[in-house]
């Protein structure tokens, strides 16, 4: 049995009198992709803020490698290898991708009081980052971060976080506000991700995107872990009515599914 | 380095600075000749861009990093008296006044900061008090111990020739000569140097600049310092050059040294420009308000051309910006 990366043992988290998330238990190895999935509201975004230091366990706790861990700020959990990429990935929209690819590690050149920024090494480093997870349509570093499209931003602060030695990455629905086909390109960097050994913990409304990764996958609904089980243990079908809480949505396609087999393949008018 | 195209230059944040000045030289020159484009014109509007430009381009700064520092318009007078007070009215050697001007300089910008970073508070809100709080104690203060609410100076020797006199045939300021030299640090600092990575930033997202391990508070401190200490700083050269400091006076700089910033490209939500682009716009707001003597037009007038330049400025830039944004490579240039 290998150790978690990063896993919750009994997390609850309250604000004030509202309770958000109870008894949550979650793990996730290296190479593993953990899909939270969960209607509106259901703790998701709470959850993966706790494991980016944002908010602290009310009760319950992180560990790392088998020890716990307490992140009191984002960067004591960025310190620790967490990196967590937000919908619209890059942040700088106005500033280069070689320049916000290195934000507080500038690289330079000279020396004593001289050193100046390596515009050169940053852009070549930057695209090469992104060139390998596959992305070769980003091949100039001056390029302004804003102009790239969604799919490219996330995938420039994905290259960044493994860049920097990132373990644990977290995607809070990186797929929502994309396209088909930009959508596929930021699954394939999870794929890539997850291949170099990452933990990555992947939120999303998107049954397809998540079966399209997912190893692991933890339903949360009213901020409690639902349902908890591995690629293959459930269908499609399953995973949908769970995400929306109930029968209605398996009942509802069976319903359309006996109607086409009755009507030669024809759907049902909708319903009213 | 990649070629230089007209495009790149375009998507440059002093891009629609650079054809404000020339659109600005060109019609100087239809409507005045090229009288100040002559040493003896250039000195006039090049003292006025080298007074605000020491000022505008720290303003610009924080202004890049997503702040405003209004408190300017008061440490012009607060510079000047406090070197009147101390070296003219009481008489002390003219380095201790010299000193406190600047300390003073450095205890606001510090005061400014802190109240910036440790509240809530926007920035405009913090100088905006600052400004009027300095104006208090200058006013009260100079009164107070001189009685009066102009204070003579006389200089002479290095700090003379240093702060305040003209240079290159009488009518150039020195003060020329430090704007053209911080301009240059500037630059280095700013686009060279690692740190100006931080500045923008900073202004770009505050939040993940911070989480990127960006001392993001020390630097706001910092810029400010900067602003107020360089605006005590030209309060005090103009008081050494005159020979005297007034209680009233600059206020001015506060909305010059803005309009300087925003037709030199800086957004003003923060995260975009340049120091050359602060510069361009530094000499264009000058040439307009001193070229108007050259032309037969009433100097009333430039207020109308300020006007419609810092608008025509802010749409140009918009429109670069949103070019440097949408930009992509053609396919198959890579190489
Ligand atoms: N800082 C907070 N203070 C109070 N309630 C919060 C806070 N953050 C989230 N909540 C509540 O927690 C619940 C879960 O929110 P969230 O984690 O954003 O859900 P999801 O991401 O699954 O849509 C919501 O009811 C929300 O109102
Ligand atoms: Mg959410």
């Amino acid at each position: 049995m290998t150790v978690p990366i990063i896993a919750l043992r009994g997390v609850n988290k309250s604000f004030g009198p509202i309770d958000v998330l109870h008894d949550i238990s979650l793990e996730v190895k290296a190479g593993e992709v953990l899909c939270l999935l969960g209607d509106n509201g259901a703790g998701k975004s709470t959850l993966i803020r706790l494991l980016s230091g944002v908010h602290q366990p009310t009760t319950g706790t992180i560990e790392m490698d088998g020890k716990p861990v307490s992140f009191p700020s984002p960067r004591a959990a960025s310190d620790n290898g967490i990196a967590t990429v937000h919908q619209f990935g890059g942040t700088f929209p106005l500033m280069s991708i070689g320049r916000s690819f290195f934000i507080g590690v500038e690289p330079t050149k000279g020396w004593g009081p001289f050193k100046i920024y390596d515009r050169k090494r940053a852009n070549a480093v930057a695209v090469k980052a992104v060139q390998d997870f596959g992305i070769t349509r980003i091949d100039d570093g001056d390029r302004l971060v804003g102009g790239l499209s969604g799919g490219e931003r996330q995938s420039l602060a994905i290259a960044r976080a493994v860049h920097f030695g990132a373990r644990v990455l977290i995607l809070d629905e990186p797929t929502a506000a994309l396209g088909v086909k930009q959508a596929t390109h930021v699954l394939r960097i999870v794929n890539e991700a997850k291949r170099r050994g990452l933990a990555v913990v992947f939120i999303t409304h998107q049954v397809m995107h998540a079966m399209a990764v997912g190893d692991h996958f933890a339903v949360l609904i009213r901020g409690a872990v639902a349902a908890d089980f591995k690629k293959g243990e459930k269908s499609r079908e399953e995973i949908t009515d769970l995400m929306a809480g109930g029968a209605s949505m398996a009942s509802l396609e069976a319903e359309i599914e006996g109607y086409m087999a009755s009507h030669d393949g024809h759907p049902p008018p909708p319903a009213h | 380095m990649s070629s230089i195209t007209i495009g790149g230059l375009l998507r440059r944040p002093e891009a629609g600075a650079a054809l404000g000045l020339v659109a600005v030289l060109i019609f100087f020159a239809i409507f005045g000749g090229l009288t100040f484009l002559k040493p003896a014109g250039m000195s006039s509007w090049l003292n006025v861009a080298a007074n605000l430009g020491v000022i505008a381009i720290p303003l610009g700064l924080l202004m890049i990093a997503g702040e405003l520092d209004i408190s300017v318009g008061a440490m012009v007078p607060f510079g000047a008296m406090t070197v009147s007070v101390i070296s003219g009215h009481y008489g002390l050697p003219i380095w201790v006044g010299v000193a406190a001007a600047l300390g003073f300089g450095v205890i606001v910008g510090l005061v400014n900061g802190i109240l910036v970073v440790k509240t809530a508070v926007p920035s405009l809100i913090v100088t905006l008090g600052s400004l009027f709080a300095v104006q208090g104690i200058v006013l009260g203060l100079t009164v107070l111990i001189t009685k009066s609410t102009s204070v003579a100076l006389t200089v002479e020797g290095p700090a003379k020739a240093i702060f305040g006199d003209f240079v290159l045939g009488g009518q150039m300021q020195v003060m020329v000569i430090w704007w053209l030299a911080l301009t240059a640090l500037y630059i280095f600092f700013v686009h060279f140097s690692p740190f100006g990575n931080w500045i923008f930033a900073m202004g770009g997202d505050k939040v993940s600049a911070r989480n990127a391990g960006i001392p993001t508070d020390r630097l706001t401190i910092v810029l400010f310092i900067l602003s107020a200490t360089s605006a005590a700083f030209v309060g005090m050269c103009q008081a050494i050059l005159y020979n005297s400091a007034q209680v009233a006076g600059g206020q001015s700089f506060i909305f010059n040294s803005i309009i300087a910033v925003v037709v030199g490209g800086v957004l003003l939500t923060g995260g975009f420009g340049s120091v050359v682009g602060i510069f361009f716009g530094t000499i264009t707001f000058a040439i307009v308000t001193q070229g108007i003597y050259y032309t037969d037009f009433d100097r009333n007038w430039s207020s109308l051309i300020i006007g419609v330049l810092l608008l025509g400025a802010v749409l140009m830039n918009n429109t670069f910006r949103k070019m440097a944004l949408s930009y992509t490579p053609k396919k198959g240039a890579r190489a």
